[in-house]
């Protein structure tokens, strides 16, 4: 299923996507190394978040094609990318609110094993399934947490519950849509230390407004705006394109 | 403590038939019956968040291909069960397919439409149904040589199967499949992002739901010995729904509780007042009013505040 390494880890070419008269991605192409972290960039409205719920198979493309792993997924529903290696966070965070931090990380494990269809036992008979989700809540700090319900815990909380629960799948490609919106300074460099620490065998594309965090992680940027690429390349190279400056500060 | 409530009242089903008269050992029998059918709906309701206002469409089938089966074909009552709960189950399978292309509001509305359809065939198909008139003079099957004739003897057969009943949709919601439909129910896309495949997953509780409400409805025809279209109609899609949200719907036990009432109303009010379904209605704005998330929820956080006070 996985293709020789040279392949690139997701590669999206001409992807059109429209809401009625409002094009909202525009000739969208992408190409993500194995392993690499990338940093997509862009005002308010750029199409960003519609990107990657292209990606992830939320929204169906007007025109274009998504390969994952070498596979042309452009036509496969969420769940069968998901067991293709591809995980997202969501920037509006979806959790469990009443279920706990345990069990919410215990469903993203369940999703990709067969016993999901398992109707007989309960989810706590299989208890490599909570040692496993015990040790990605420990991998973000939050093992001291994990009885509690996901309503009990502080925003900045849950946004570690988010990366535990995409972690824990060991996804081949993360998706990440704004990890770090509404964090305390604290709280930022902690996920951003967890970010880093993420291993090389799992591409990382992420979402940020907050450069200064973001850029240290990235090491490709893709600039969007109006739906459209407008720079793609190395970092430095892209924060120093006159392209960038016009965008951001509007010269 | 839920445990101990849990035995009291598995305790006091056993009761009935030492203690009571044959009118409450009816009575009882058909609240287990209308547990059954409440507890199936349940799953789609309180644990798929799949409103449906067509249930009554799997009990009024399975009791129609009994009803038919053993009065006109002359099947015994062992085969025409297992044709009556294959078929119905079958069905769902296939309204499944029709009703979740929609959810919410259009998935309701798909659902009513369904069941209005085999209402209105049940009615007016009258060579076969005998419309208006029902299907009389049935007979209650006899397991294993024992007769089901007298209400103590119903009585027993209805408690085993509600009790089977009862664990195996107990044990479908609490397993790793029930997780992910309750996960279905509340982040449809996260569960799909996180590699489930909600529609198959509703798609499997709907038909799950059917076929329990196939068995509500062969108990419903053994006990009336009578089958009308009316068991198909919208009301009692409506009365169970009723009952499911009034118990507690998405709760083990609630829709039970819920059924329970909804039949007692029924049957005490509609001796007294001519306009039992006011009654009916003043009710559940009593219980939606006080107790929003149903009786047993309600009931159960009074507990927790009662104790908490103490303490």
């Amino acid at each position: 299923m996985t293709g020789p390494s040279s392949e690139p880890a997701l590669e999206v070419v001409g992807l059109k996507k429209a809401f009625g008269g409002l094009a909202v991605t525009q000739d969208v192409a992408l190409k993500v190394r194995a392993g690499e972290r990338r940093l997509i960039i862009g005002p308010n409205g750029a199409g960003k978040t519609t990107l990657f719920n292209q990606i992830s198979g939320d929204l169906r493309p007007n025109a274009g094609s998504i390969r994952l792993l070498g596979a042309d997924v452009t036509y496969l529903p969420p769940f069968k990318r998901a067991h293709r290696g591809l995980s997202r966070t969501y920037q509006i965070i979806t959790l469990f609110a009443g279920d706990t931090l345990e069990h919410n990380v215990s469903l993203g494990l369940l999703g990709l094993r067969p016993s999901r269809w398992q109707m007989w036992l309960p989810m706590s008979s299989y208890r490599d399934l909570a040692t496993e989700s015990r040790r990605a809540l420990d991998a973000v700090g939050l093992l001291h947490l994990a009885d509690r319900p996901i309503s009990d815990i502080a925003y900045g909380e849950r946004r570690r519950v988010e990366l535990a629960v995409a972690l824990a799948q060991k996804p081949r490609v993360l998706l990440l849509d704004e990890p770090l919106a509404g964090l305390s300074n604290t709280e930022r460099s902690t996920v951003k230390s967890l970010i880093a620490s993420i291993p090389r065998d799992t591409t990382l594309i992420m979402i940020e407004h907050d450069m200064d965090t973001a850029l240290d992680l990235a090491e490709t940027v893709t600039l969007l705006n109006y739906g459209r690429v407008i720079v793609d390349g190395e970092r430095d190279a892209v924060i120093a394109d006159e392209r960038t400056r016009e965008v951001y500060l509007g010269t | 403590m839920k445990w101990i409530a849990a035995v009291l009242i598995g305790g006091s089903l056993l009761l009935p038939p030492f203690f009571a008269g044959d009118f409450y050992i009816n009575l009882a029998s058909q609240i287990l019956i209308a547990a059954i059918f409440a507890l199936s709906l349940n799953l789609l309701v309180g644990f798929g968040g799949m409103t449906s206002l067509g249930h009554a469409s799997y009990l009024g089938v399975a009791a129609y291909i009994s009803a038919l089966l053993t009065s006109r074909y002359g099947f015994d009552h062992g085969a025409a069960a297992l044709i009556s709960i294959l078929g119905t189950t079958a069905m769902a399978a296939f309204f499944g397919v029709i009703a979740l292309r929609a959810s919410g509001l259009g998935f309701l509305m798909i659902t009513l439409a369904l069941s209005q359809v085999l209402w209105g065939l049940a009615y007016r198909m009258s060579n076969v149904t005998n419309g208006d008139n029902g299907i009389t003079g049935l007979t209650r099957p006899a397991p294993f040589g024992f007769s089901l004739e007298s209400p103590v003897a119903f009585y027993w057969f209805v408690l085993i199967v509600s009790t089977i009943a009862f664990l195996m949709m107990t044990t479908f919601v609490t397993s790793a499949f029930g997780s992910s439909l309750k996960g279905v129910r509340d982040q449809p896309r996260r569960m799909a992002a996180l590699g489930f495949n909600p529609w198959l997953i509703r798609w499997i509780t709907f038909v799950y739901a059917g076929l329990w409400g196939a068995v509500a409805g062969l108990l419903y025809v053994y006990y009336h010995k009578y089958i009308h279209p009316s068991s198909l109609s919208t009301t009692s899609s409506a009365e169970a729904l009723l009952g499911v949200i009034a118990g507690g719907s998405g709760t083990l036990g609630g829709p039970a509780v819920g059924a329970a009432l909804v039949l007692l109303l029924k049957n005490y009010a509609s001796a007294y007042i001519e306009r039992w379904n006011m009654l009916l209605g003043l009710v559940f704005l009593f219980i939606v009013l006080v107790m929003p998330a149903g009786i047993v929820p309600g009931f159960s956080r009074l507990m927790a505040g009662l104790r908490g006070e103490n303490r």
